[in-house]
């Protein structure tokens, strides 16, 4: 059990936006709903996950839309209560924590506001260890876990409780719902209890999310080079260092696809590399040669400062280094694969571990 | 006819002077003073006694100047503002000015969230507060001269944020300032809104710079002149919108840099370096017009959703150190003697060796006495000048957007030091009148007009859509007082929104001209 405050959530800002991969919104906004919220009722409690009861009911929230528009409406004052009220309503049972779903700029913030604002602890622990853009993508999916009861709530005050058949109906109804809501809600889903929390969730990933915040945050107060720094702190591969040359974007049942095309700068002068994504990035090539897919993390970072680039933010002459991040273990197994895989994306590339596709070509420094 | 250019840096006001084709006839450097009135002043006298001609045929005059930068990063004549926000029951998740530092932060003597704001398709998100706002307008009275309105998505509907300012002028009185996001910022309320109040607590230090320009021109009998301020975007705005909107002005000195080194190399496609004293900036001219930044812009510790240039900056200057590091490495910079080159420089006398220094022992340049370097070797100088060379290059490599070589211009006081031979470039140019890029990059700019809108590309084709906002864009261009057959899209932007059924974009384009003399 420990606690968080201002300075902790400035980190875990910029550590889970590295993990968002490319998606998980804009964590600027998502720090200043978080700091709000620490502002007026204080700090937040982290539970280890190890801390929380058998029984206890766990809950994570976040937030679901488009995040253009979380960043003109950012959220209201109620949504929490809203959440909170609807879902210990259901189970005749009171919520004994909040979590996030997945790590990203917006959604790994959401949770320390709802529970600063209510006053309930937080669990260190998440249901990606990374973002994706679907709600069925969650390791809960492959312990069976349903997403339903999955609550809603937008701003002005309506809500409903969605029960459905499937994850991927889940999926469909709420975002029809969110449409009509104006674009941005406030969700909870894949309620759970303390025994499935410690099976099934990417632990620890608010600490790993601080960490590599903190990281980046100093990168610069040590003898070696921010790029050594980085690599050593983060444990990640480079992949490819290069200026974005053109940026391709077409929308799809309400996706965000596209690829990025990078000309390599410094070592990787002459060096091409394309990054396709779907709102998170699924693909990195260096040369023509894939270096590593989904479920795997492909991260662009600022070449001077090494603050996250979500796939929103691209553009034409940005410099950046593509990093690569190991997955969480669960989703390399057959059944993670099928939810997160390159082929549930549409590409035509098997996966396999990034450690083992970067061996030989590109070093890990 | 004479169009003059002003740039007021921090260490010295430069004035120029342009004729009709365009030609600078003149050019002067002054030092800035603390009021920046008297340097003006000094500056156009200087001017006008080279250049012996009559100040009434001066019909253009424009001002680049840094006033708003430094008001809001030393936090000084900062005027109190009291912030109204429209867009409960959304948005009271963040509150206003969260993460602004507290010795700023405080400029907002008052701020409140009140009912109203409209969704992104226009729907209204709730109604407006009329209640609550009447009673924060009449709490403020005579305490604050300033307000600043936000609302969200006023970029795409203004009403609320425009209702909430009559209001307030209906209560507070006809002399009190309004600013009003939708006409500063973009997409993104925070960004805006803080915009906004950067904007409002800035209108004295506006009021002060447009008046000490008009003044010093009248007093020089230049009194034929339409007079203009430097937008950060290298376009151009009246006095009057400049007293409205101030924090437009924030970062025209890179801008200006760029647009007047493109104009004196002659290039609209080119990269643009400029070395001062300290630091050399590198820019990228793109169609006559610097390329922007797409990273948030943060002025003084506040985040702002500005256009600003895409500028590189090295620790490399004209007076950047120079020293040879115990394993025989040779290391320049990031620290410079600055403004004390003239003393601490060895070619001045100085005990100092600087990259100057180094210029001059290579016979770049002839400033100073020579003869003061003799003990410099002349490898190690080549060494150090290869050290620069190399900084220099791999900026422009970092700049560049194909591995095709570029055209350099080279501007800016310190470029002295600079080697032409640079690798990755088919052409380095040093034009006449490099040090004073600044000045008449601010008295070419031209006027602009920008629209941004969500557009559903299913309801209204992207052609259809594209080609309406051009018109619409050109049409704010020709109001900003441009020569309609000489207004040109200078650029289009669209963004599909994430997680969107249908297929909303947000469209952004962006016209410029020439000035009506």
């Amino acid at each position: 059990m420990r606690k968080i405050g201002l300075k902790e959530i400035e980190d875990i800002a910029l550590g889970a936006a590295l993990l968002g991969a490319g998606g998980g919104g804009d964590p600027y906004i998502g720090k200043l709903i978080a700091m709000g919220a620490v502002k007026d009722c204080g700090e937040v409690t982290l539970l280890d996950p190890e801390e929380i009861p058998d029984d206890a009911l766990i809950v994570p929230i976040a937030m679901m839309g488009a995040p253009t528009i979380l960043s003109e409406k950012g959220v209201g004052g109620e949504e929490y209560k809203t959440l909170h009220r609807m879902v210990s309503q259901f189970y005749g049972k009171e919520i004994y924590a909040f979590m996030p779903i997945e790590a990203g700029g917006v959604n790994s913030m959401l949770p320390i506001a709802a529970c600063a604002r209510l006053g309930i602890p937080m669990v260190d622990a998440d249901g990606m260890g990374r973002a994706f853009p679907e709600l069925q993508m969650v390791t809960f999916t492959i312990g069976g876990i349903k997403a339903t009861p999955m609550a809603l709530t937008d701003e002005k005050g309506n809500c409903a409780i969605f029960d459905t058949i499937t994850n991927k109906w889940t999926e469909e109804l709420a975002r029809a719902v969110t449409m009509s809501c104006g674009g941005s809600v406030s969700v909870s889903l894949y309620c759970m209890d303390g025994i499935t929390l410690r099976k099934y969730a990417v632990k620890n990933i608010i600490t790993r999310s601080e960490q590599l915040g903190a990281a980046i945050r100093t990168l610069k107060n040590s003898p070696n080079t921010p790029e050594e720094n980085f690599f050593k702190a983060t444990e990640g591969f480079k992949l490819f260092k290069g200026k974005i040359s053109d940026v391709l974007r077409e929308t799809k049942g309400g996706f965000n696809f596209g690829k990025v095309h990078l000309e390599g700068i410094d070592h990787d002068r002459g060096q091409n590399a394309v990054i396709t994504f779907q709102n998170e990035n699924l693909i990195a090539e260096v040369n023509g040669t894939v270096l590593a897919t989904t479920p795997d993390l492909i991260c662009l970072v600022d070449s001077e400062t090494f603050i996250p680039v979500t796939t929103d933010a691209l553009k034409y002459g940005k410099r950046v280094i593509v990093v690569g991040l190991k997955c969480f273990p669960l989703w390399r197994s057959e059944k993670g694969l099928e939810l997160v895989g390159p082929r549930y994306f549409g590409c035509d590339v098997d996966y396999h571990p990034i450690e083992a596709l970067v061996k030989g070509g590109t070093t890990n420094v | 006819m004479y169009r003059l250019g002003i740039d007021v840096g921090g260490t010295n006001t430069d004035a120029v002077l342009i004729d009709e084709a365009l030609n600078v006839i003149a050019e002067i450097k002054h030092p800035t003073t603390n009021d920046i009135y008297d340097g003006i002043l000094g500056a156009i006298e200087s001017i006008l006694e080279i250049s012996k001609i009559d100040p009434k045929k001066i019909h253009l005059a424009m001002l680049g100047t840094t006033q708003c930068t430094n008001a809001i990063v030393e936090r000084k004549n900062l005027e109190p503002i009291g912030l109204l926000r429209i867009g409960a029951p959304a948005t009271l998740g963040v509150p206003p000015l969260v993460d602004w530092a507290e010795d700023i932060s405080k400029v907002a003597i008052s701020s409140e969230v009140i009912g109203g704001g409209f969704e992104y398709d226009g729907k209204e998100l709730a109604a407006f507060d009329t209640d609550h706002a009447t009673r924060f307008f009449k709490n403020l009275k005579g305490k604050v001269n300033s307000i600043a309105i936000s609302c969200a998505f006023s970029s795409i509907r203004d009403e609320h944020e425009k209702e909430a300012a009559r209001l307030c002028k209906e209560i507070m009185g006809d002399d009190v300032q309004i600013s009003i996001s939708s006409e500063i910022g973009s997409m993104g309320l925070i960004e805006r809104e803080n915009a906004t109040v950067l904007n409002a607590s800035l209108y004295k230090v506006a009021q002060k710079f447009t008046t000490g320009f008009s003044k010093s021109l009248a007093e020089h009998g230049i009194t034929e002149a339409k007079v203009y301020i430097s937008q950060n975007d290298g376009t151009l705005m009246t006095m009057a919108y400049a007293q409205k909107y101030p924090i437009l002005t924030i970062a025209c000195g890179p801008t200006n840099s760029i647009r007047g080194a493109s104009y004196l190399g002659h290039l609209k496609e080119a990269i643009v370096i400029d070395v001062g004293g300290t630091t050399t900036d590198i820019g990228v001219i793109q169609g006559g017009f610097p390329r922007e930044s797409g990273v948030a812009v943060t002025i003084g510790g506040v985040r702002t959703n500005f256009r600003m240039p895409d500028v590189l900056s090295i620790g490399l200057g004209g007076g950047s150190i120079v020293r040879q590091k115990s394993d025989g490495t040779i290391s320049i910079g990031p620290d410079s003697v600055g403004y004390e080159i003239t003393q601490k420089a060895l070619v001045f006398g100085g005990d100092t060796l600087t990259t100057t220094d180094i210029a001059v022992k290579l016979g770049m340049c002839a400033i100073g006495n020579p003869e003061l370097l003799n003990a410099i070797d002349i490898a190690f100088a080549q060494r150090a000048m290869s050290e620069i060379q190399k900084m220099i290059e791999n900026g422009i490599d970092s700049m560049k957007l194909s591995n095709e070589d570029a055209d350099v211009i080279l501007v800016g006081g310190g470029s002295i030091i600079v080697p032409k031979n640079l690798s990755g470039t088919k052409s380095v140019l040093k034009p006449n009148y490099f040090g004073t890029a600044n000045a008449i990059g601010s008295a070419i700019s031209k006027i602009s007009g920008t629209f941004e809108k969500l557009i559903d590309y299913e309801k209204c084709p992207r052609d259809t859509a594209i080609e309406s906002a051009k018109k619409e864009a050109i049409q704010m261009a020709v109001l900003s007082g441009a020569i309609e057959s000489s207004v040109e899209i200078i650029d289009v932007e669209d963004v599909p929104l994430a997680y969107y059924p249908g297929n909303t974009n947000r469209v952004k384009i962006k016209a410029a001209g020439d000035l009506k003399i």
